[in-house]
């Protein structure tokens, strides 16, 4: 199917209803007095456009609006992803003291819009359009990132955010140059074909490769275009980098095997995926996502502060996930899509529990968490075990489930995938060693007179139940997940 | 109910989770006798497998598959055999009896016995999953609780010792996740079912890896895989030099977390050797048995011997004793005897019976004197003259003198081993004389010689911890008269396993 403008509205309903939301809620911004309806509604038009989207999974899939997007079950996935995260998002801003200070209908208006860029970003098939979609979700997150007022970390955050930004759109703009200099063509259907004709020289092909990482790198945060993450994790409100952390990463993902599987890659026999034109980009990424889990871990090891924590944290986990890229098979890339939906969820649940802290007690440093368990906060503290222990990667969690399905794909391929193994259970041992830190603040410290009680609202007990029962759920039942990861991997390509 | 008694026995503690967690926190009894309660039905069943478990049969019994995620080949699978069936035993023993030993505690009660029962579960769990995953999750499911239990309700440096714990087993665990996925990928179909893994292991490779060292050493797949499982089980053993872990544990958690970690976790090492190694890689096995597992066994038993010689901490000391005693495990598995495979497996379930016992006197005089310098008592038996008599049997059980069970299952393993290997058996034998040296000199220091004027008002041991002591003592007592009792339960699988690793020895 390659439809037209026209013909592809019928298609489109999902992004259509996201985009009436925003507008709404500028509209609505400006007539309503009571804020915090505002939440709700962009909750609302979010799960219209989550139905809209879950109905056309499975459809056909096919080419919208000439070629520049493409609708099927992988982009619809990632669609599902970022929607779930912009909903929980949303509901964790509902009571979060942080933002009271923030515009809220712009707050939510740049939220969705993020969300929406994350849609386009999932399904792009032209380099011009990806280039657009990565950037629509890069400027609404600089502005999101700054936008708590009077406030020099957040700025500070955002204008780090933005310059780091820049140069690596730059160099990803310019290895999108070559690559159309290369194959005359931006179209990803029409790039693999010239690819697969040959002629093309192998070293400026990796040199476009590498200069395009830099832009989707910089997204999924590995090294080394992960410098801006700890300062932009700390200063930016915790909301809005719980939606960094789990949704850009995911879009991150989604663009970066869009390109590199369907673009660059040829099928070949049993979901196996071969390199072309002789540049092993694969090798130099099992290099990359070695280095970007160990350097990840080692530097969350001494950090104070719990934000700055994830954010490392966050790195090796853009590690681990690139153990799935690089086996170059399906059950690696299932094992992503998996993963992306468990670190969604759990990494938000631990985000949500430094919302509430932060909330009752104004602060973020690990030591604010001294005795949490025995100052009347046991299930956050609980709930914060949970999913830390989850990020981890112990059973009977859902990050223990994740972590399997990368391992098993490494482990599947052997030989010198077995090193990465290796180098990844090391990381793993090492991970527990700061997680669990926080884990004993919270329960083996005691609490120090004058700690404040911390005490939650019921949006947020909610919310906080509903993440830690799905992460203990999905890792004692995940076949219907696993099930969709699998469903999810079909690119429409002719 | 006879069908799923496996389940009942592995989730009832679960159960017992839930409800302790809603009973209100400031009742402590309630919750007490609650806790206590919900480990009365496994402890039940065990009693109720005992009797009915065939003895002739080698395979397994009690089995129950239930497809749980068939997508993976994943199966809820349990089952009981001669390798497994005095674990299970052991583990409900224990778990009943340390609820009692716990009794004290009065920091967190609710927190204490749900994390309590849920280790139950997960320890349950290990020794009936024949699923590997299953069996994965289980393993990894009793690190969580053991952390907080003895990270909260420790002593002094139970930070550290909580932490060096979990990260030391961690280590192992993934190791042997790495072990599992590669059996995984290489059974055809692709399964993690025990059984079915062992039925295909002629299938794991013997031929020399072409990747350095392993080609220097001459090892194939079966030999790399064997290795990082052991590993992971070694650290839980534990075996030298991943014992380090041990004595921190030990000394610093709670009376009954002791009693539990030496007399249920330290198995699970030994028993995962058994249920996996040797069946699932018997080339490796036999190849690495002598040179490797005998030789560390050996080496455990006189290191772990010298090491409790040299402490001032009666804990310690305790702690040490233990990897000397799990030294005679490996040391009689690797033998491949009748008499040396048995002997280890009853030393796996007396060293579990005794040890407790140990830790449990030693919780007694802590709990009574607030410290545990053997140096700083003297005289003890003076003023307390029950607890030194039960004391006695323990020590002199530990010690292997003839009559307590130690002595069965110690005497077994050099029996066993003597046929293979004199050398070892007789540097085994040594460390008898070494435990007999350091357990004699203790008694002197605690129990003998002139009372210390500190100690003596200190009150004559009481009825909840003699309750906690005597079952197992009477089990010392009739499993050194008697070893059958337990030895009939194992010896028809033990012999088929013996027998699945004797071709391959060259």
């Amino acid at each position: 199917m390659d439809l037209n403008n026209f013909e592809s509205l019928k298609f489109f309903y999902p992004e259509a209803i996201l985009t009436g939301t925003i507008l709404l809620l500028v509209v609505l911004d400006l007539i309503l007095k009571f804020k915090r309806s505002l939440g709700y509604i962009a909750i609302v038009g979010c799960m219209l456009s989550l139905w809209a989207t879950l109905e056309l999974y499975g459809t056909l899939g096919g080419w919208l609006f000439h070629r520049m997007i493409v609708l099927d079950n992988f982009s619809l996935f990632f669609k599902v992803v970022s929607l779930l995260a912009a909903v929980l998002v949303v509901w964790m801003s509902l009571e979060c003291r942080e933002l009271q200070a923030v515009h809220q209908g712009e707050y939510y208006t740049l939220l969705l819009t993020a969300a929406l860029g994350m849609f386009f970003m999932a399904s792009s098939v032209n380099l011009l359009m990806a280039y657009l979609s990565l950037e629509l979700v890069s400027l609404t997150s600089y502005v999101l990132t700054g936008s708590l007022p009077h406030n020099r970390r957040s700025s500070e955050a955002a204008l780090k955010y933005l310059i780091y930004g820049g140069v690596a759109s730059g160099s990803m703009i310019y290895g999108m140059s070559w690559i159309f200099g290369m194959t005359g063509s931006l179209d990803y259907a029409q790039i693999s074909a010239a690819l697969l004709e040959g002629g093309v020289h192998r070293l400026s092909l990796f040199m476009a490769l590498v200069l395009i990482l830099a832009g989707f790198g910089y997204k999924i945060v590995f090294v080394p275009f992960h410098m801006w993450s700890p300062d932009v994790y700390q200063g930016a409100p915790t909301p809005v980098t719980a939606f960094l952390s789990v949704a850009s990463n995911a879009a991150g993902v989604a663009i970066l095997i869009r390109f590199f599987f369907p673009a660059i890659s040829r099928v070949a026999e049993g979901g196996d995926w071969l390199y072309v034109a002789g540049v092993e980009w694969p090798h130099f990424l099992l290099f990359v996502s070695m280095v970007t889990m160990t350097l990840g871990n080692l530097c969350a090891l001494n950090q104070q502060n719990l934000k700055r924590m994830l954010a490392y944290s966050g790195i090796a986990h853009a590690g681990y996930l690139l153990m799935g890229l690089v086996v170059l098979n399906n059950d690696g890339l299932r094992a992503m899509l998996f993963y992306v939906v468990v670190y969604l969820i759990m990494n938000l649940g631990a985000f949500l529990v430094v919302v509430i802290v932060a909330d009752a007690t104004g602060r973020e440093d690990i030591e604010g968490y001294r005795g949490l368990a025995w100052r009347g906060a046991a299930i956050p503290a609980v709930c914060m075990a949970i999913f830390l222990f989850s990020l981890t990667g112990l059973p009977p969690f859902a990050g223990f489930v994740g972590k399997f399905f990368l391992f098993a794909a490494v482990i599947k391929q052997g030989g010198v995938f077995v090193i990465l193994a290796v180098v990844a259970i090391l990381n793993s041992v090492i991970s527990l060693y700061y997680y669990a830190g926080v884990v004993k603040t919270m329960f083996l410290d005691f609490p120090e007179a004058g700690d404040p009680k911390v005490e939650m609202g019921v949006n947020s007990s909610a919310l906080l139940g509903f993440l830690s029962c799905l992460t203990v759920l999905l890792g004692l039942y995940w076949g219907p997940l696993a099930f969709y990861a699998n469903q999810s991997l079909r690119f429409f390509m002719k | 109910m006879t069908d799923n008694i496996l389940s009942y026995m592995t989730f009832f503690p679960l159960a017992g989770m839930i409800v302790v967690l809603l009973l209100p926190s400031k009742s402590h009894n309630l919750i007490r006798w609650a806790s206590a309660l919900f480990t009365v039905p496994p402890l039940l069943l065990g009693v109720w497998l005992y009797a009915n478990f065939d003895r002739i049969n080698p395979g397994l019994q009690f089995v129950e598959k239930i497809p749980w995620i068939p997508a993976y080949n994943i199966d809820y699978f349990v089952g009981v055999d001669g390798i497994s069936i005095s674990m299970v035993l052991l583990t409900a023993l224990l778990s009943f009896l340390c609820i009692f030993a716990s009794w004290g505690i009065d920091k967190g009660v609710k927190g204490y016995f749900a994390l309590f029962l849920l280790l139950d579960t997960g320890m349950m769990g290990v020794f009936v999953a024949l699923d590997f995953f299953l069996f994965y999750i289980f393993w990894e499911l009793m690190l969580l609780p053991m952390y907080f239990l003895i990270g909260i309700w420790g002593g002094p440096r139970r930070e550290y010792a909580a932490i060096k714990f979990f990260l030391y087993t961690l280590f192992g665990s993934v190791l042997m996740l790495l072990a599992i996925l590669a059996l995984y990928f290489t059974s055809e179909p692709h399964t993690f079912d025990m059984t079915r893994l062992i039925a295909q292991s002629g299938k794991y490779g013997v031929q020399p890896l072409a990747i350095w060292p392993f080609d220097q050493w001459g090892w194939g797949f079966q030999h790399v895989v064997w290795m990082a499982l052991f590993i992971g089980f070694a650290i839980k053993i534990p075996a030298f030099p991943f014992h380090t872990w041990l004595p921190d544990a030990h000394v610093e958690a709670p009376t009954a977390i002791s009693v539990i970690l030496a007399g249920v976790l330290l198995k699970m090492g030994t028993y995962g050797i058994l249920r996996v190694n040797f069946p699932m890689l018997p080339q490796a096995t036999a190849d690495l048995a002598y040179w490797f597992l005998g030789a560390l066994g050996t080496f455990n038993i006189i290191y772990g011997a010298l090491c409790a010689m040299a402490q001032k901490d009666l804990k310690k000391l305790v702690a040490y004793s233990s990897v000397s005693h799990m030294g005679y495990v490996m040391l009689g598995m690797a033998s491949f005897t009748t008499q040396g495979i048995n002997g280890a497996v009853l030393q796996m379930f007396n060293h579990g019976t005794i040890t407790g016992m140990l830790f449990l006197l030693v919780g007694v005089i802590y709990d009574r004197a607030h410290h545990r310098e053997i140096e700083g008592f003297g005289g003890i038996a003076a003023v307390m003259p029950v607890y030194t008599g039960v004391t006695a049997v323990a020590f002199f059980a530990s010690m292997g003198l003839p009559g307590l069970s130690g002595f069965i299952s110690e005497v077994l393993v050099l029996l066993g081993v003597w046929q293979k290997y004199p050398i070892l058996a007789i540097l085994g034998a040594s460390g008898v004389i070494l435990t007999a040296g350091y357990l004699l000199w203790t008694i002197q220091r605690i129990y003998l010689g002139p009372t210390n004027e500190k100690y003596k008002t200190l009150s004559e041991i009481n009825g909840r911890e003699l309750f906690t002591l005597i079952p197992l003592g009477i089990i010392v007592v009739i499993l050194g008269v008697y070893p059958h009792a337990v030895l009939d339960l194992l010896r028809a699988s033990l012999d088929q396993l013996n027998q699945a690793v004797i071709p391959h020895l060259s």
